[in-house]
């Protein structure tokens, strides 16, 4: 079972925020296919905040496909984003840390490191979606 | 979807002062509504209104569509309320209090009226225990966050919320701290200056109001199409909140989400500013 934690100050939407927990833990792996999600009133009980708010977070989540809701017992996940990536998490992780290191050799701190990681990141996310339309 | 609460032109007035005037709006069934406004915008007199305490000057006020001053026997059962500073009888003890709620009410849940519930702003805590469990199907709570710590604010709403899971129990709760409402709650009444200001969804609200940056320049352009709240002005540059009514074409604002509480501060300020015009004019006649 997985608990929430919300960010008043993220601008993110309440019910996002809980979508994109749940996201992550399936892209990590905490959360598998068959595992059930807190219940609505469990989620009340622990993070004080609007049922509907839960509700339209379930229901998105039920949308996409990554859950499936089955009256009077709960919901489930249903599939999962981990399956094919998450094997090669740890050689990724390796290299990341080869990469930041040399990044703090070159001389850049914490943000200068983000800023280049978040400029390159759109840079090939544009490069992604030129490439997919062709 | 049916509405708890739904109010037309509902007035009210004390002597020559207005407390409440032209209130229209709807409050939909399930919701969980917050009211905003500062001191004396009229957000008791509204709740009275709404569970009959008062009598309305001009308009009407209906509670799933019966009037809660003619119709008591299909209101009074449905309506839950819990007034400013949570009063009780003082010499009675909690188990006191409801044996009373139980004797009184026709529809009385004593599961819902556990003892063990209780714990941290204590009086605050057996005011909303009485009230959710005559098990009502609108609950109306005048400020009951204002004189709680936040570990009994805490305790007190997920109490409440949890009372709404799987009931459809509809909640307006009237509030000036505005940080704890977003999460908390689903809906917008904004009341300042006996008039309503802006009523909705919350999560509508939020997406539809943007704060626009750009070089000083004209707002007209904007206003034509979206709704101008708030705007200030320096040498060089233009800040505006609007409340937008489509898409946003023009390249030269730099657009920016709005927190809710920023939005409620700009509906009250605007309003402050124009009675403060409006009366400043009044004292120009009268100084004429």
């Amino acid at each position: 079972m997985i608990e929430f934690h919300l960010d008043a100050h993220s601008g993110v939407a309440t019910y996002l925020q809980i979508v994109q927990q749940v996201k992550q833990a399936l892209r990590l792996g905490r959360l598998q296919v068959g595992d059930q999600l807190p219940t609505v009133r469990e989620v009340v009980a622990q993070i004080t905040i609007n049922p509907n708010t839960v509700l339209k977070a379930y229901r998105e989540l039920e949308r996409e496909g990554l859950v499936v809701s089955r009256p009077g017992l709960g919901t489930f996940v249903q599939r999962t984003l981990a399956s094919t990536s998450l094997a090669s998490h740890a050689a990724l992780r390796e290299s990341l840390v080869r990469w930041l290191h040399s990044a703090y050799e070159a001389g850049l701190d914490g943000e200068s490191v983000l800023a280049l990681f978040m400029s390159t990141f759109q840079d090939t996310q544009k490069e992604e979606i030129v490439y997919q339309d062709t | 979807m049916s509405n708890a609460l739904e109010t037309t032109h509902l007035s009210k007035r004390y002597g020559r002062t207005w407390a409440l005037q032209d209130c229209t709006l709807a409050l939909p069934a399930g919701r969980v509504a917050a009211l905003v406004g500062p001191n004396g915008a009229g957000k008791t007199t509204l709740l009275h209104l709404s569970v009959g305490l008062l009598q309305p000057t001009e308009g009407l006020v209906q509670i799933f569509g019966c009037s809660p001053l003619k119709q008591t026997t299909e209101t009074l059962p449905r309506l839950g309320f819990v007034a400013q500073d949570h009063p009780l009888y003082k010499d009675f003890t909690a188990a006191d209090l409801l044996t009373l709620g139980r004797k009184l009410n026709p529809r009385w849940d004593d599961t819902l009226a556990r003892a063990g519930k209780l714990s941290g702003g204590q009086q605050a805590q057996v005011a909303l225990v009485l009230a959710l469990a005559k098990r009502p199907d609108l609950m109306l709570l005048d400020e009951p966050l204002a004189s709680l710590d936040p570990l009994a604010r805490r305790e007190f709403l997920r109490t409440l919320l949890d009372a709404t899971v799987e009931s459809g129990l509809t909640v307006l709760l009237s509030s000036h701290i505005i940080g704890d409402l977003e999460r908390v709650c689903d809906y917008l009444i904004i009341l300042s200056a006996s008039h309503v200001q802006l009523v909705g969804d919350i999560q509508e609200i939020a997406r539809t109001h943007k704060r626009l940056i750009g070089p000083r320049q004209n707002v007209d352009a904007i206003a034509s199409t979206h709704t101008v709240i708030e705007t200030s002005q320096t040498e060089r540059q233009t800040t505006l909140l609007v409340r937008t009514n489509g898409p946003l074409f023009d390249p030269s604002w730099e657009v920016q989400e709005v927190s809710l509480e920023d939005i409620v501060l700009a509906y009250l300020s605007q309003q402050v500013t124009e009675s403060l015009s409006s009366s400043s004019q009044h004292r120009m006649e009268v100084v004429q």
